[in-house]
């Protein structure tokens, strides 16, 4: 008797509930501010199947290491904390799972042309700054719904909302900044992020501030500067297709689009 | 105080071959529309310099045009028809784009998300702007090497 039960024990213990292996990640470790050089810290890690890049960067800095500087908030692609190079590509970290990557060993850098914080967090400023610059919201003279004003809901078609939804669905994660090769020669450069975001406000039937928008981006680092490399909306997470609101963007100030 | 090391990729950005699998052939057809871009600047000044010789008369003219008549100088011509060919194409397949021809419509989108603007259309183009640089590469070589 006592056998028996000490055989389903063994048995338990031996049985693979989830399979697992290892692999290695390699994070990206600089501190500016301290005037340290950028260096690759290796770390072995199990990960499972549905283990994102993110969980794997977490079980290092809960088990390995705890000094990682990483940026994540709500691990569900929702917030655009967790930008991040992985294996040399923009990503989301908790939108990428380690399995889809096909490889042993992952690299994990800070985005490009972003100033660095510390290891894999990176400033947004320059991003927020610009993304304010193109007035990301309605511009009217009266307010949609004021109570004893007599002023009515705007209403809008579904064929209005089409024409900007996708763009609205910019989280500011930064991916298409990172992956833009103006930006990576030109700091001053508006951006494809906010230029989407102006798109996205001048399509938009309730809002009357076309005008003062088109001006904003009309300047030498503005909307002429993008080439149409497309890397913005390759690597966009939520699918906005910045690279489509810039070419639209130009067919206003073109004159072939009202 | 951040430092701005990494604020910009600098020309690391635009020839690091490494992007060019991960970001598809429009930002190869990018790089290249650059490369060609310069390659006929660098061709249209040596150009006006090469005709800048009719002045110093016939000796020096026919000289000159000796040059293009090298193997080298057919290659070099080859390159100009190519980069010519492929410059022109795909300025053609740019201007439609920002004109908001060819991009597709914005509408709401559905994951997996594929980027309509980077359609197959586009990327059509880009093929066949490639093939016909090649083509005219292939056939100036062949009235040139006859």
């Amino acid at each position: 008797m006592s056998n028996i039960s000490q055989e389903i024990s063994q048995e338990k213990s031996e049985t693979v509930l989830s399979p697992s292996k290892s692999i290695k990640l390699r994070i990206s470790r600089s501190n500016p501010e301290a005037g340290t050089e950028e260096k690759f810290d290796e770390f072995v890690i199990p990960v499972e199947k549905y283990t994102t890049v993110l969980d794997a960067i977490l079980n290092v800095k809960s088990h390995l290491d705890h000094s990682v500087a990483v940026r994540y908030s709500c691990r569900q692609a929702s917030c655009g904390s967790c930008g991040m190079k992985i294996n040399g590509k923009p990503k989301l970290a908790c939108f990428t799972k380690v399995s889809e990557l096909d490889t042993d060993t992952i690299t994990v850098e800070p985005m490009d042309n972003f100033p660095i914080v510390r290891d894999l967090a990176v400033n947004f400023t320059r991003m927020f700054n610009n993304h304010k610059k193109v007035m990301p919201y309605v511009v009217r003279d009266d307010s949609e719904i004021t109570p004893g004003t007599g002023v009515k809901e705007i209403l809008q078609t579904p064929e209005d909302v089409d024409k900007y939804i996708q763009f609205s669905s910019c989280i500011k994660c930064g991916l298409c900044n990172s992956a833009c090769p103006t930006m990576a020669m030109d700091t001053s450069f508006v951006g494809p992020q906010a230029l989407a975001q102006a798109y996205r406000y001048i399509a938009d039937t309730r809002d009357k501030g076309k005008n003062n928008r088109l001006k904003i981006i009309d300047e030498s680092h503005g909307i002429w500067r993008c080439h149409f490399a497309g890397s913005c909306s390759q690597v966009c997470p939520k699918g906005v297709d910045p690279a489509m609101g810039i070419q639209l963007l130009r067919s206003y100030l073109l004159g072939l689009r009202d | 105080m951040e430092k701005e090391n990494k604020a910009k990729e600098g020309i690391k950005g635009w020839i690091n071959p490494t992007k060019y699998g991960k970001f598809g052939i429009e930002r190869f057809a990018w790089i290249l529309m650059r490369i060609t871009g310069l390659g006929l600047l660098a061709y249209f000044i040596g150009h006006i310099y090469e005709t800048s010789h009719i002045l110093d008369g016939k000796a020096v003219w026919n000289a000159s045009l000796e040059l293009t008549q090298t193997t080298e100088g057919h290659i070099f011509l080859a390159l100009v028809i190519g980069m010519c060919v492929f410059h022109t194409g795909n300025g053609i397949r740019l201007m439609l784009g920002q004109m908001g021809y060819g991009l597709g419509k914005p509408g709401r989108p559905d994951y997996p998300y594929k980027p309509q603007s980077l359609n197959m259309k586009g990327k059509a183009c880009i093929y066949a702007t490639i093939g016909l640089a090649a083509l005219a590469m292939w056939y100036g070589m062949a009235v040139m090497f006859g």
